[in-house]
């Protein structure tokens, strides 16, 4: 089933689902003869699409909001902080091409500071899916969560079989090792998947965990990750600061755990724009990139 | 406008401005912009609304949302003087035992959002209004816009997308007290003329003194169901009721000492103007 199957699905058992987006219907552009009013195309109005939704919210409502990650998360932050986050309404933010997948779009285009911005406000839950299989998946559980939830769209295949039900809060641990542990997001588990293959080759255990949900992070998984794996590898396509590293960071912090972590992320500065498995060769982003630093890391 | 109803709206918007001045003092309020648009709020809740404190919840109620958001000490003496709120929390203004603070917030029964920055509430205006469409209800959504608010794009994007929708459910209200913190509109980014630029937006436009009920009245009388929405352009005077402060550049945000309250307190009966020895604050 497929995102918009599932949206379709959902707003035909019950009319509480909104439709919206900022002009950008490519997730979503078989829904309006099945939603009529309830899909609502705003045009290139991101504020005014998500100070909509808190309207429509507060109504009873639980829209359901689209525009590319950047202009979603940027052009309209202060009204999902003042808007959405701080009354704790149930608008969900679907932000398309994050991270890599905006590929050679440019730096106006690149969402590589969305996991930190969303995840620095109150109430506000945070998913990376994996793989469109995984999107769909986890939009089914949270059309209708009563809180509010940013979304990074990914309409790639899934690269493994997802062996655990989407859950709020619980990432998916792929695999068991310990020498190394993978905690990996979004679009990004392809490549974790292809290093892992690597590793393995080189007699190395890896436990790959799909960490799924930035916020609320499944502490338990990273813990016990941190616990258990001579070392730990934090992968995003986001910047170094205020992500998945960060949330680790802050986590082994909180509970004295000195880890041994090699965190793969941007430094401070955008990706150099082209197709997207040039992007990944260019950053170092592929599997045997990863699989080398890991390496590099562990010898 | 019979002239009972009338001297009953003076006779409301006058304890309300008293409530303002109380709170001018001990932290201050925005005393001009709450001042400029009592009336309205006033005028609003006694003749259009239908608000009682029961019907908070109701989902058929009509929505009032203020969006400048400065203007709230006239919303709070408006829900004191009505019963929405006991008249006694009003002396837990900024502090910490309530929520009765400087900008409008949803733990005060009455207020439908808050607000605080600018350039918010005409779009979640547009969202309560398209979900009533969508219902088919009959009620309307009020929202008043601070004319300095206009400057911000939010607004702009707000009134292409409530005519796009054919909101005629929605109607805003723009306090035209002419200044912005502390300037004029005019001498900072003019926005006049303001009645073909609503127009040539597709909106219904109509302008009025803020202060005249009768002239309230027929403004909101006049509201159209003709697929748009409509706009009251209301030509109000900043810090009105108080002479001493009327049109003044910096009685923007006031913290008054008490005996200066109880001086202004007079004035606003009509009796001398009071002497004001407190700082004016100018945020320029």
């Amino acid at each position: 089933m497929t995102y918009e199957d599932v949206l379709k699905e959902i707003s035909q058992q019950s009319d509480k689902l909104i439709v919206m987006t900022a002009e950008n219907r490519a997730a979503i552009r078989n829904l309006p003869p099945h939603l009529g009013k309830r899909f609502i195309d705003v045009g290139i109005c991101e504020q005014t699409m998500i100070g909509m939704a808190a309207g429509l919210a507060l109504r009873g409502r639980y829209p359901i909001t689209h525009a590319l990650a950047t202009f979603l998360v940027f052009r309209a932050y202060e009204f999902i902080r003042d808007d959405v986050a701080i009354p704790n309404l149930p608008v969900k933010m679907v932000g398309g091409v994050p991270g890599f997948l905006s590929d050679a779009n440019g730096p106006t285009h690149q969402a590589i500071e969305d996991v930190a911005l969303m995840r620095g406000l109150p109430n506000m839950m945070v998913f990376c899916p994996s793989d469109a299989e995984e999107l769909a998946a986890g939009i089914k559980v949270l059309a209708e969560y009563p809180a509010p939830c940013y979304i990074r769209h990914n309409p790639h295949p899934a690269p493994i079989k997802h062996v655990a039900p989407f859950e709020i809060g619980k990432a998916e641990t792929l695999s068991e090792g310990n020498d190394v542990a993978i905690l990996v997001y979004g679009f990004l588990l392809r490549e974790a998947v292809k290093a892992k293959e690597i590793l393995e080759a080189h007699g190395k255990s890896v436990r790959l965990v799909n960490v799924r949900m930035p916020k609320p992070i499944d502490e338990a998984a990273v813990l016990k990750a941190a616990r258990e794996c001579a070392l730990v590898v934090t992968l995003e396509d986001h910047f170094l600061t205020g992500g998945l590293h960060s949330i680790v960071a802050e986590l082994l912090l909180k509970h004295k755990l000195a880890g041994n972590v090699l965190p793969i992320a941007l430094e401070q500065r955008w990706f150099k724009p082209a197709l997207l498995d040039r992007v990944l060769e260019y950053e170092g982003f592929t599997g045997k990139q990863i699989a080398e630093k890991i390496l590099k890391a562990l010898s | 406008m019979d002239k009972q109803t009338e001297l009953d709206l003076k006779g409301l918007a006058l304890k309300v401005r008293e409530h303002i001045v109380r709170m001018a003092t001990d932290g201050g309020c925005f005393i001009g912009a709450s001042l400029s648009c009592a009336d309205l709020i006033v005028y609003l809740y006694k003749e259009v609304l239908g608000l009682t404190p029961d019907k908070v919840q109701d989902e058929n109620r009509n929505y009032l949302l203020l969006s400048k958001g400065h203007d709230v000490p006239a919303l709070y003496g408006t829900l004191a003087e009505l019963g929405f709120i006991e008249r006694e929390r009003l002396k837990h203004h900024l502090y910490t035992n309530d929520s009765i603070y400087w900008h409008p917030n949803r733990a005060i029964p009455g207020i439908e959002f808050h607000s605080g920055s600018l350039g918010h509430l005409l779009s979640v205006a547009i969202g309560i209004a398209y979900d009533i469409k969508l219902r088919g209800g009959k009620n309307k959504v009020y929202v008043i816009l601070g004319d300095g608010e206009l400057n911000e794009g939010s607004m702009w994007e707000g009134f292409l997308v409530a005519k796009a929708f054919k909101l005629d459910n929605l109607v805003a209200i723009v306090d035209r007290n002419e200044f912005q913190a502390n300037v004029r509109t005019e001498d900072l980014i003019p926005i006049e003329p303001l009645e073909p630029k609503f127009e040539a937006f597709g909106w219904n436009v109509k302008r009025v003194n803020g202060h005249d009920y009768t002239a309230l009245e027929n403004a909101f009388n006049w509201i159209p169901h003709n697929e748009s929405p409509s706009i009251i352009i209301a030509d109000t005077v900043r810090g009105k009721g108080l002479p001493s402060i009327e049109r003044r550049a910096d009685r923007w945000f006031v913290n008054f000492k008490p005996e200066e309250v109880e001086q202004l307190l007079k004035e606003l009966h009509g009796e001398a103007q009071a002497e004001l020895t407190s700082e004016t604050l100018m945020v320029r």
